[in-house]
């Protein structure tokens, strides 16, 4: 009688609490599962979802100009863009050392290219001013390399003077700085050992002339696979001196200096005495009259930051102005009007699926079953069809020489010299790609249609309703979520169609997508491909959430 | 079987119906030849009075239709030679078909008794209605194959065509494409590209889609929403997606790039297919396979497998056509050497227009066919294995 007092848990056979090994027995059923759907989840993961988050960071990201003009970015920061006036001296003197790497490295185009997205001309003003960089300076250049005989176009004695020969302590805190900035301009890895440590001593005493002889260093060693003590110096390297030897105090730092190469550089700076301190804002302003403008230099400083809005802004026709956003000018405004006309069409393209697809879904689910399956057939055939055959289809067909055109004109409806442009505008898209996705709409329609019961349509005619209202008020309400479904999976294919518009479209019907590629492939400017990307599958994915809340994705249907 | 009892028309009404048919197609005819009204008119008189005549000649309907297809022939040919007597005898079986079939009254017949003439006559216009809307669907893919077959380098049916003069048709497209070095090579590609993404989209999506269909999986509704979404985020947007990562990661423009974004693409049909052939899988046939001593794997290969073979092969139908129609992500994530079949196609659309795009058309058109066969015959089976009755 011990099992009807026993009053503990109920055991299983090998002793643990039924409620637990239950418990376990659940649990591994789940692991099991997800062990089997896991290679496809990461699958999908590497291979999609991660490309799409890509593009979702692409359309914010804005590194290039931090990292291009990582110096003339944080010297821009205090200007004051609103009251009119060009920076001051020290942004244009860390201009000069950050282009002057930049153009060494051929990163100032791509620089000058992102940013035209946003002031038109700055892309030719760096490309421009890339080239003649070196003009800057030059008579210190030349009355340095003069001085002492010509000594200090010894590259070795450079090499020494910044090393401070084999003794002196090195500043490996300059070196890493100057290593990441470098990485950062490039993309290059520049974590090898490159066998050149600045020498503290000069580098305390002219940090700008140690900081242009370590990327030049870096560069040298890194991207040319050289030996920085058998190269020429950069031009910056001497600017950089003649800079800080002339500046008031500069002279006594260099009568400090006991280090390699204190006699030749001594003599330089006394070759330098007749010449006036380089000015950098006056020699770039002799380069171009254009950066004088503040609107090139507001376009600077407004897409310093790593992140920008800039791109989506752009992408609903607006952009940054000096005190936030503003609408852009008229005659550069597309967008907008490209999002309206992908979304009308989109809809127009909805109403005829609906229009045309009721019907034969509803002949289709009302025929005896072998009749319904051979008309079928002639949904299913289009719907298997490669999409580039029905686009030269319809090519076929709507052109002026085409099908259509030619029947109608043996007809008499037409006449010869008048036959009808169906093609290259929204009515040959919107025709086209109502055939493409026709079958999108009827194959949902049909299968909830078929579980419509025929009975209720006699029932309430056997009550009296005439046709058109037993079929308003019996047969459409219940057929309602097959057009909802067939409405929002033909909305979302139509929303993102390329290739259709792009090939039957011409220039007035063609959708967002067809700009986004043309961002892409043709000019380039990837961030706004991005942003626009972003917004319309911003749009996409509300309108899938809504299927999946509708319909359920499991119930989606082929065939 | 009729449904209703019916008696012949009377004279009168077959006349006058079939005055209208004709007074609609006169219409057409008169336009094409300078005067509607002229056509109007004797189209109306002709076929009223047919079918004025033959509602009594009744007992005779066989006959007398042949012998209305052979005069309409005969005037065709007459008119307009070789096409007009195609035309002609075209005509003439509908409109032989068309008077009888109103005489006799067999319209009604298979129609319940209730039914008042108005809603006979939209019974019939309904079906009009829906047989345009199929003709919308099929035409331009019917239109395409005659086109292929043209001696000329035209997109357009030229006069010798529609003559059927022999020297208006050849099979000079079908030649080009066989032969032309960037056609072939598109070819290969395409057949190199898509067995592997077919492959690898089965590969995975089988494993998961059975995974899936178990009793008990956690965030069930969200991973399918993540596993389907290849197909509904736009094709452009993939494209850009993996057009950006691919490049950064060396992927760009290699044929395991194509390989994976198509595999990527074909994942979500290969899931659906599976699933709905497991939807009515019965679990204890794997319970009692355990119960005689087979191992899980064994129960897979010898009582799972055989069982949704048909919806595993039908998704792989889908991710393969997938793969060989795709264009758009290609188009970004691939380079010249992966030129595939619809990338050519597409070039060919935009730049230059060359008619051996509707020999491939054709071709592809015929694929499509043996796979739509293919996938309905192993959707019956399907069906049949799992008890269900096949419809």
């Amino acid at each position: 009688m011990s099992d009807t007092t026993q009053s503990g848990p109920v055991l299983s056979a090998d002793g643990t609490p039924l409620k637990r090994s239950l418990a376990r027995a659940l649990r591994m059923q789940k692991v099991r599962a997800l062990m089997l759907i896991a290679p496809l989840l990461i699958f999908i993961l590497l291979t999609f979802i991660l490309p799409i988050a890509d593009m979702l960071f692409r359309s914010v990201e804005n590194r290039i100009v931090s990292d291009t003009l990582s110096e003339t970015v944080v010297t821009l920061r205090d200007w004051d863009s609103v009251n009119g006036e060009a920076p001051e001296e020290a942004v244009y003197e860390s201009l000069y050392y950050d282009l002057f790497v930049a153009a060494e490295a051929k990163e100032h185009t791509k620089l000058g290219t992102r940013l035209n997205y946003e002031q038109t001309g700055i892309s030719s003003l760096f490309r421009s001013s890339g080239r003649k960089l070196d003009d800057i300076g030059e008579d210190h250049v030349k009355a340095m390399e003069k001085a002492g005989g010509g000594a200090l176009k010894d590259e070795a004695l450079w090499f020494e003077i910044i090393t401070g020969g084999a003794s002196g302590a090195g500043n490996t805190a300059l070196l890493e700085a100057q290593r990441t900035k470098m990485a950062q301009l490039t993309g290059e890895d520049f974590s090898a050992d490159i066998g050149f440590v600045p020498g503290a001593e000069f580098s305390d005493l002219f940090p700008r002339t140690a900081m242009a002889y370590t990327d030049f260093a870096l560069f040298t060693a890194v991207l040319d696979e050289d030996v920085v003590a058998e190269e020429d110096p950069w031009e910056t390297v001497f600017v950089a001196f003649a800079q800080e030897v002339q500046v008031p105090g500069g002279a006594e730092k260099l009568a400090a200096y006991t280090g390699p190469g204190a006699a030749e550089l001594t003599a330089a700076a006394e070759a330098l005495a007749d010449l006036e301190p380089v000015s950098f804002k006056a020699s770039f302003l002799d380069l171009d009259e254009d950066w004088g403008d503040v609107g090139n230099w507001r376009t600077i400083q407004t897409y310093s930051p790593t992140y920008t809005s800039g791109y989506f802004l752009n992408s609903i026709d607006m952009q940054k102005g000096v005190d936030g956003a503003e609408a852009r000018p008229e005659n550069q405004q597309i967008y907008i009007t490209l999002f309206k006309r992908t979304m009308f069409m989109s809809l127009v393209i909805t109403g005829s699926c609906i229009v045309l697809g009721y019907p034969v879904a509803w002949i289709l689910a009302n025929l005896p079953t072998r009749s319904a399956n051979l008309l079928m057939i002639l949904v299913l055939l289009p719907f298997w069809t490669s999409l580039l055959v029905r686009t030269s289809a319809w090519k076929v067909m709507l052109q002026q020489q085409g099908v259509i055109n030619d029947v109608l004109v043996w007809l008499g409806l037409v006449a010869d010299d008048a036959r009808l442009v169906m093609i290259n505008n929204q009515f040959g898209t919107i025709v086209a790609m109502t055939h493409i996705l026709l079958p999108f709409m009827i194959l949902p329609m049909y299968s909830v249609m078929q579980t419509i019961n025929p009975t209720y349509l006699r029932a309430a005619k056997s009550l009296g309703a005439t046709n058109w209202t037993a079929f308003w008020r019996v047969y459409f309400p219940q057929s309602v979520p097959g057009i909802g479904a067939g409405s929002i999976l033909v909305f979302i294919l139509s929303i993102g169609y390329y290739i259709t518009p792009e090939i039957v479209g011409g220039t007035k019907g063609v959708f967002i997508s067809n700009r986004i590629a043309y961002h892409i492939s043709s000019s380039l400017n990837w961030g706004l491909a991005a942003a626009l990307g972003t917004i319309l599958l911003a749009v996409v994915l509300l309108l899938y959430w809504a299927y999946d809340k509708i319909v359920g994705i499991d119930n989606v249907k082929l065939g | 079987m009729a449904l209703t009892p019916v008696q012949n028309q009377t004279p009168a009404f077959t006349a006058s119906v079939s005055a209208c048919a004709g007074a609609l197609f006169g219409l057409f005819v008169g336009t094409a030849q300078g005067s509607g009204l002229l056509g109007l008119l004797i189209g109306a008189v002709l076929l009223g009075a047919m079918g004025f005549v033959f509602t009594g000649l009744i007992a005779q309907a066989k006959p007398v239709r042949w012998a209305t297809v052979v005069v309409f022939a005969l005037v065709g040919l007459v008119v307009g030679g070789l096409p007009a007597l195609v035309l002609g005898a075209l005509f003439g079986l509908f409109a032989g078909w068309f008077i009888f079939w109103l005489a006799t009254s067999s319209y009604r017949k298979h129609l319940v008794p209730y039914l008042t003439p108005g809603q006979v006559l939209w019974h019939y216009g309904f079906r009009v209605i829906c047989g345009a809307i199929f003709v919308f669907l099929i035409t331009p893919i019917l239109v395409v194959m005659p086109l292929s077959f043209n001696a000329e380098d035209f997109f357009t049916f030229t006069p010798e065509m529609l003559r059927f003069d022999p020297a208006g048709y050849s099979l000079k497209h079908y030649r080009d494409f066989l032969t032309n070095e960037g056609w072939q090579q598109a070819l290969w590609n395409s057949l190199r590209i898509a067995p592997m993404a077919t492959i690898l989209s089965v590969g995975f999506g089988t494993l998961a889609a059975i995974g899936l269909s178990q009793p008990h999986v956690p965030f069930r509704r969200a991973i399918m929403a993540v596993l389907i979404s290849p197909m509904i985020v736009p094709l452009i947007i993939s494209a850009a997606g993996m057009y950006f990562f691919y490049s950064r990661i060396g992927l760009q423009g290699t044929y395991l790039g194509v390989v994976l974004a198509h595999a990527a693409l074909g994942i979500p049909f290969v899931i659906i297919t599976v699933t709905a052939t497991l939807v009515g899988f019965d679990h204890s046939l794997t319970r009692a396979a355990a119960n005689m001593g087979a191992g899980p794997i064994t129960t897979f290969f010898r009582v799972q497998m055989p069982l949704i073979l048909p919806g595993v092969i039908s998704g792989g139908l889908f991710a393969f056509i997938t793969s060989f129609d795709e264009v758009v992500v290609v188009l970004f994530v691939g380079s010249a050497g992966q030129k595939t079949l619809p990338w050519q196609m597409f070039i060919g659309l935009r730049e230059q227009i060359s008619p051996t795009i509707l020999a491939v058309a054709t071709i592809l058109v015929g694929i499509s066919i043996c796979l739509l066969t293919t996938v309905e015959l192993l959707r019956r089976r399907s069906e049949r294995l799992r008890g269900m009755s096949p419809s």
